[in-house]
């Protein structure tokens, strides 16, 4: 079914800019080639251009991209668009900002049918509620009529595929599309695209940063850098012997590493002591609860110099926890001891010192720093602010302040807006050093970040526990994040601690189930690891597997 | 284009003296970067901010203004604009009132935006109460229709030059304060703004600090759009004869004064509504064209 893919020396510009240079690789009929690399590495700028497209400012300036017997990038603007949702189609890496949301699910699935004049109708609407049944969504008759905020996110990206495929396409692109969910979500979305690959025998090109993932799509992996091939080879070859050094830099970052932390949990001071915990937003009732409760009877014991993992799905409540603790949002029970003494509800309340020893760090390091302060502005202000620096020793801090956290001294006279997202967030956790915290509340700081980065960040954050003795409340959505800075790790659920793991813990059980299934739905970097998962989950009862759900 | 360069090139030499040729290529780089219809706005602009500033000193060379019995008079050389109602020179009129029109537009809007932009970043910092009645307080100033409100405020206090500046000035503290406050609660929302707030920083800290400069830019577009609505209103008042009083006038009251000369075929009616559109036109294409308003986001320097 699938047609195969020949590109030639394809090149796009961005004005001055060569974004992707003279790039060639080939896919054959029914395979599936990852494109794979860090953020502006050209990736979905080499994805689009399949589809004969470049974004804004962009421009293809060489090259040729064959599809079949198609020339896709000799052909005029109607002939592309022609070609496009029919010939070759696209699934965007959110669903959610890619559905219109007033519009049914059914009218939007069908469109390219519709648009190309492919089939009737009622044809396309028959043949989509049999793509819903491939892609394993439940209720595939009815689930059309919904409209997009009526469906789970990992629903939306397999809605969203079927779209893609309602038009047999002979090329299927997919750009991130499991980036944006949950692990337990992704693995189910991850064996829903590899069946209607497999199945439908359709060509695909895969975009992803994450080796693991691929790993188990990809027939071949193309690692790109800065625009240019890094190595073009069969998966298991790139897996087991990669030739090329930042493919090498690629699998280093992607395989777990323990990060010591070097210091004994157990016999050093308890600095925060939560207590039966519980926060939510919305009016109070006369009983003093709010109307949703966010969380619920939290206990957690942290010592200093420990790091403690707070892992969880999205809406677990992870990032709740740490606001409470910072003040942010007044818990409706409970306390938060702070090194011996019972911490005010709300920020207003309590005193300098303490809001000194508590330092949070945010997830977007965009959105974490002032865009119309420097960098240097934005580290002299908590010296300033809570030690009364200026002049030399200010300098001085603010240059140490840099070094800790290996950025050169230049940076400060920048802007954020010219910084890379790696080194944001080194000035982001800078800022937060710089009041020489006892506690530091990591809220997943390295999801933003590409592999390699989140690597760098890491073993930054492990070294600075080392060597400064702060503690880490750190909160993250990914357990293989977790396990390498971690001591140990709390699992939540929908507001509730469900259970916590040591660090000696973490390959030996029995663990709580909700916890296993977490640590067994992270992809493992080697070939076949979801074609394990799908004999396991085979073997495995219906009736557990609806209890881990 | 050559009468902008010329006329900032003083300027520039002024700053040069404290940080050598550095500072004046980057003012011209600047300059370059409102792009052309920028800079046909900009020589507008400055042509009417020198009428203002200079008329005085140019009518005394000039003819007086003494009328004649030449009254709506056409174009000609003597009378380069024609002449008014009373056979005065027109350009000399309206040159006389590009002070009024200029002069208090600017400091009325200067005036509304600063109000509205101070108080909206205390409704958004302090948030709570002080946000639902500075909110709910100013809603209710909108619902009064600004004619009337005018109508009102000059029955009651006359019409002073200060009076229409602070009059003209409440009636737009709505609108800016409006816009300031959903720009100042979006950017109070953000990681950085609660950075700040969990380091312990006061509401003024945050509101100067954290929240104006990021939206300093979308206000300044406002600021020249308020400065046309406030040109408008005062043109307006003056045509109902409520504005600035004669024997001085500002182009409002000029267009009204010479009404007449629509039925005569004279240019002194068209001339001051000519120079109103011209100096609203400017504006925009300044503002429009504002060189690195959005740069910043870009990430640029």
């Amino acid at each position: 079914m699938g047609a195969p893919l020949t590109v030639q020396g394809l090149s796009i510009c961005a004005g001055a800019n060569t974004l992707v240079d003279n790039l060639s690789f080939s896919v054959q009929p029914g395979e599936v080639l990852a494109l794979i690399g860090e953020s502006g590495s050209g990736k979905t700028t080499t994805a689009l251009a399949l589809m004969g497209y470049a974004r804004h400012g962009c421009r293809i300036s060489a090259g040729r991209v064959q599809i079949g017997d198609t020339d896709v990038l000799a052909l005029d603007a109607a002939q592309q668009r022609s070609l496009r949702g029919r010939t070759v189609s696209y699934i965007a890496q959110s669903a959610a900002a890619s559905f219109n949301p007033s519009r049914t699910i059914m009218d939007q699935v069908v469109e390219p049918t519709v648009i190309h004049g492919l089939c009737k109708r009622a044809e396309a609407e028959a043949k989509a509620v049999q793509l819903f049944r491939e892609l394993a969504l439940p209720d595939p008759e009815t689930i059309g009529a919904r409209y997009p905020h009526q469906v789970s996110g990992g629903q939306l990206q397999r809605l969203m595929a079927a779209m893609a495929l309602i038009g047999d396409p002979e090329l299927v692109i997919l750009d991130e599309p499991t980036t944006a969910l949950d692990v337990t979500t992704q693995i189910e979305v991850l064996r829903a695209f590899r069946r209607v690959v497999r199945e439908r025998r359709a060509t695909a090109v895969y975009v992803s940063h994450d080796l693991a993932v691929v790993a188990q799509m990809a027939d071949h992996i193309l690692v790109l850098r800065n625009g240019r091939m890094s190595e073009l080879n069969a998966t298991g070859q790139i897996l087991a012997a990669p030739a090329d050094d930042y493919t090498k830099c690629l699998l280093a970052a992607a395989r777990p590493a323990v990060r010591a932390s070097g210091q004994a949990s157990g016999d050093s001071e308890l600095l925060l002591d939560v207590q039966e915990l519980s926060c939510g937003y919305g009016a109070v009732d006369a009983k003093g609860q709010p109307a949703k409760i966010i969380l619920e009877d939290i206990n957690l014991k942290l010592y200093r110099g420990q790091a403690i993992g707070v892992i969880g799905e999205s809406g677990s409540g992870k990032t709740t926890l740490a606001r409470a603790v910072a003040g942010l949002l007044k818990p409706c029970h409970g306390t938060v001891m702070f090194d011996g003494h019972a911490l005010e509800p709300t920020l207003q309340q309590r005193e300098r010192e303490q809001l000194r020893r508590i330092q949070i760090v945010f997830q977007m390091a965009d959105t974490a720093l002032n865009p119309s302060q420097t960098i240097w502005r934005i580290l002299a202000r908590p010296l300033q602010f809570y030690k009364g620096l200026r002049g030399e020793p200010l300098k001085r801090r603010i240059h140490e302040l840099l070094d800790l956290v290996k950025l050169p001294h230049t940076v400060a006279d920048r802007l954020p807006g010219g910084l890379s997202g790696g080194q944001k967030q080194r000035v982001n956790l800078a800022r937060a050093l710089a009041a020489e915290p006892d506690l530091i509340l990591c809220d997943e700081v390295t999801s933003a970040l590409d592999t390699v980065v989140a690597a760098a960040v890491l073993d930054l954050m492990a070294e600075l526990r080392r060597e400064l003795g702060v503690s880490y409340l750190f909160i993250s959505h990914d357990l293989h994040t977790v396990r390498s800075v971690c001591d140990e790790i709390v699992v939540m659920q929908h507001g509730r601690k469900l259970s916590q793991v040591a660090r000696a813990d973490y390959e030996r059980g029995p663990h709580h189930p909700y916890y296993q299934l977490l640590a067994r739905s992270v992809p493992e970097l080697r070939q076949g690891w979801l074609d394990d998962m799908d004999r396991a989950a085979a073997a495995a009862t219906p009736s557990t597997r609806k209890a881990l759900a | 284009m050559e009468t902008t360069t010329s006329t900032l090139a003083p300027d520039a030499t002024a700053s040069a003296a404290a940080a050598p040729p550095a500072r004046r290529s980057n003012l011209l780089r600047r300059l370059g970067g409102f792009g052309p219809s920028g800079l046909l706005g900009l020589a507008v602009l400055l042509f009417w901010v020198l009428a203002a500033l200079l008329g005085p000193w140019l009518l005394s060379h000039s003819m007086a203004a003494a009328g004649t019995s030449n009254v709506f008079a056409p174009i000609s050389a003597a009378h380069w604009l024609g002449t008014d109602y009373l056979g005065r020179d027109m350009l000399a009129r309206v040159i006389e009132g590009a002070r009024y029109t200029v002069g208090v537009a600017l400091l009325a809007t200067l005036l509304a935006s600063g109000t509205g932009t101070v108080l909206a970043l205390l409704a958004a910092a302090s948030g709570r109460w002080i946000d639902a009645v500075l909110s709910r307080g100013l809603d209710t100033l909108t619902a009064i229709p600004s004619k009337m409100f005018a109508l009102i405020m000059v029955a009651g206090f006359g019409s002073s030059v200060p009076m229409l500046v602070v009059m003209a000035g409440i009636i737009y503290v709505p609108g800016a304060y409006r816009i300031a406050r959903s720009l100042a609660v979006n950017i109070n929302a953000l990681d950085y703004v609660t950075v700040a707030r969990t380091r312990g920083e006061g509401t003024l800290y945050i509101m100067l600090r954290e929240i104006l400069p990021n939206i300093a830019g979308p206000m300044l577009a406002d600021l020249g759009l308020r400065f046309v609505y406030v040109v408008l209103l005062l043109a307006s008042l003056s045509f109902l004869g409520l504005g600035i009083q004669p024997p001085v006038a500002d182009w409002g009251s000029l267009v009204r004064e010479n009404i007449g000369a629509l039925a005569m075929g004279g240019a002194s009616v068209i001339v001051p509504a000519l120079a109103i559109a011209s100096l609203t036109i400017a504006v925009n294409l300044v503002i429009d064209n504002l060189p690195g308003r959005s740069a910043r986001e870009r990430g640029a320097r």
